[in-house]
């Protein structure tokens, strides 16, 4: 099993021929993924890294089945870009761009909901099922296949804390990048869920920050949880009212704090890790 | 992007709504004129971007132009909130029946814009009960449709020509929030005076993603000189009260950093990620930009597999020959040829460490000797 994507999951890349997508096209394969095909208006009949590039997502469906898009389509184009995908049938859509105006994300989750396709994102790294697909940006070298789940709103804290768990030979399922922004696609919720009814994932890491309700939503469900739930929370030391970083990652009036999502976790019974190194210990003692 | 209220009312009464009549001032002449304009009552209220203006004395009744005058010559140039207040807007005093609360916002969670309401309006929303509070989630295929805005206005319990008015102004928000890409258009109290419904108070906030495609509007500064600085290079910058300067690759990864600096007993000075780019240019900037905050100490933690950290380290050293860093830098560098990277760095006077948790306790000791 794994989540979400495995290693029959047939990838198109939106935005094949820019810096990005070319080097992640690259990565990308060098992980295994199977890319079928990229998208760039005007440039059909190129070809980036033995892929062949269209001028759309209609036309590369066309010659070939795809099962999801990574687009490195920027910001001003993305809602255009994602709509398309979702329009033409692809199931699952990873929104690896930063800045997209939160309206233009509103109307690319309700068009998403409509047709019954899965965001993941905006501004994420991505989703990796450990040694068999990879989607998006995240360095190759961090991830071994195990039985720990790991879902995070942020990036380079999360390749930190999964180095930590490889480092500790404790190895991943799927790594599972939600973005961070304040409206996206998959929802920690929705991955636990997947997680709980996956048979490879014993244990499940998240890796949260402050801002929104994400973690207070999860708390919920991790009461009814059967697998254990190591969480990470960022930004204690974060001002309120101050954005960090992350489009989602603000404090507003008294909603967000650290201390409330760490009090929700706690009390559904997560364990919560003070420091991000702390984590791969808190796992090992919780798989025996 | 904040607007002042003053901008937010430009922008209602731009789409029909109704707004105290009043005008702006920057001195005391020109708000007794203002008020002398209006005749009878007026108030005269900061400008500033903070919602608490009435209890850092920042909002004052006048019954004439003379009391406008010195009213408005108390208000500016004080500081309210911490804010130092430059204008001022003098308004007629509202005869006020009722006061409602009225916002739309984003809701993260429903993935949707929500219209929050209240009866129970010229106070903070956070105090009014749940069961005072309606809420309605605006599907955006849909909008604010007639038939939800005659809903809304029954559950606030608005009927007659109140009602009618409130069935015209839902939409209205709506299409402001929609239009001018809020994330968060906000009316506090509405005020309703005879038939009228009145903005009293307006919240107008931009997405600032948004904003390449809002030209139009005007453009309101919030950030530090340095953070505006920062933004400028495209880096993501937030000025706090310590002395350790941090500079990180990753949102997620310098909150940690700064977590851990905490934890350990250290004081951050700031917040900085400088994303993916670590060039020599790069580097530069940043350190110049932290280095203004005069810190006592700068912790960088790069955490990379695309990154090269002999190129982190040799850009590093190339800024501290150039340039110089007269200030010590703890730098904890993990990424393809690491090895190599704090080799070159310990080689040129760098504290350089591959575990975060070393770097930051070496970052707290440094920073809190003598």
């Amino acid at each position: 099993m794994a989540i979400i994507i495995d290693e029959n999951t047939r990838v198109l890349v939106q935005g094949a021929t820019g810096n990005q997508g070319r080097f992640h096209i690259r990565q990308m394969l060098a992980y295994g993924t199977k890319i079928v095909g990229g998208t760039s208006p005007g440039k059909a009949g190129q070809e980036v890294e033995g892929v062949p590039v269209y001028d759309n997502v209609f036309a590369a469906m066309e010659d070939h089945q795809v099962d999801a898009s990574c687009l490195f389509i920027p910001a001003a184009g993305a809602r255009d870009a994602a709509f398309e995908a979702i329009e033409s049938g692809v199931r699952v859509v990873v929104i690896i761009t930063e800045h997209i105006p939160v309206q233009d994300e509103i109307q690319i989750m309700a068009f998403a909901r409509q047709k019954g396709a899965t965001v993941i994102g905006p501004n994420t790294f991505g989703i990796v099922s450990s040694g068999r697909c990879k989607i998006g940006i995240p360095p190759n070298q961090f991830f071994i296949p195990g039985p720990v789940g790991v879902v995070a709103r942020s990036g380079t804290l999360t390749y930190e804390i999964v180095g930590n768990l490889t480092a500790n030979g404790i190895g991943q399922s799927t790594v599972a990048g939600l973005g961070g922004d304040r409206v996206v696609g998959l929802s920690f919720v929705d991955v636990l869920q997947r997680f709980e009814k996956d048979p490879e994932t014993k244990a499940v890491v998240l890796v949260g920050e402050i801002g929104g309700n994400q973690e207070e939503e999860a708390a919920r469900y991790i009461k009814k949880m059967t697998k254990p739930v190591v969480a990470y929370i960022a930004g204690k030391s974060a001002p309120p009212g101050k954005r960090m970083g992350h489009a989602g990652a603000i404090i507003e009036r008294g909603k967000g704090t650290y201390q409330g999502k760490i009090e929700a976790l706690s009390e559904a019974g997560a364990s919560v890790a003070t420091l991000p190194f702390e984590v791969p210990g808190i796992i090992k003692n919780l798989l025996g | 992007m904040k607007l002042f209220e003053y901008m937010g009312k430009e922008l209602f009464a731009g789409y029909g709504l109704a707004v105290p009549r009043g005008s702006m001032a920057t001195g005391p002449d020109e708000a007794a004129s203002v008020a002398a304009g209006i005749g009878g009552e007026v108030v005269v209220k900061s400008q500033i971007l903070s919602g608490k203006r009435g209890k850092g004395g920042g909002i004052k009744f006048a019954s004439d132009p003379a009391q406008a005058r010195q009213a408005a010559a108390a208000i500016l140039g004080s500081t309210v909130q911490g804010l130092k207040v430059e204008m001022v807007l003098v308004e007629e005093k509202l005869s006020i029946d009722r006061e409602l609360y009225l916002a739309i916002t984003v809701d993260g969670s429903a993935r949707k814009p929500v219209l929050i309401a209240s009866a129970s309006g010229g106070m903070d929303i956070e105090e009014v009960p749940e069961e005072d509070i309606v809420k309605y989630y605006i599907d955006p295929f849909i909008g604010l449709a007639p038939y939800a805005a005659r809903e809304i206005t029954r559950r606030l319990g608005l009927s007659g020509n109140q009602a009618k008015e409130m069935h015209g102004l839902l939409p209205t928000l709506y299409k402001i929030f929609l239009e001018k890409d809020a994330e968060l258009v906000e009316i506090n109290p509405l005020v309703i005076s005879g038939d009228r419904l009145v903005a009293a108070d307006a919240k107008v906030t931009i997405d600032d993603e948004a904003l390449f495609r809002q030209q139009s509007l005007p453009r309101v500064e919030e950030r530090t000189v340095a953070e505006k600085k920062a933004h400028a290079l495209g880096l993501s910058y937030v000025e706090l009260e310590g002395n350790i300067a941090v500079m990180a690759n990753g949102a997620g990864i310098t909150m940690g950093t700064l977590d851990t600096l905490q934890h350990y007993g250290g004081r951050p000075a700031n917040f900085l990620d400088a994303g993916g780019g670590t060039g020599m240019e790069g580097t530069a900037k940043a350190l110049e930009i932290l280095l203004e905050t005069n810190p006592r100490v700068i912790l960088i933690n790069i955490f990379g597999g695309i990154t090269r950290c002999d190129d982190v380290a040799n850009a590093l050293v190339k800024v501290k020959n150039e340039i110089g860093i007269p200030v010590p830098v703890v730098i904890r560098l993990v990424g393809t040829n690491e090895e190599i990277g704090v080799g070159i760095l310990k080689e040129n006077g760098f504290e350089a460490y591959r575990s975060m948790s070393e770097a930051a306790a070496k970052a707290v000791e440094i920073a809190n000797k003598n």
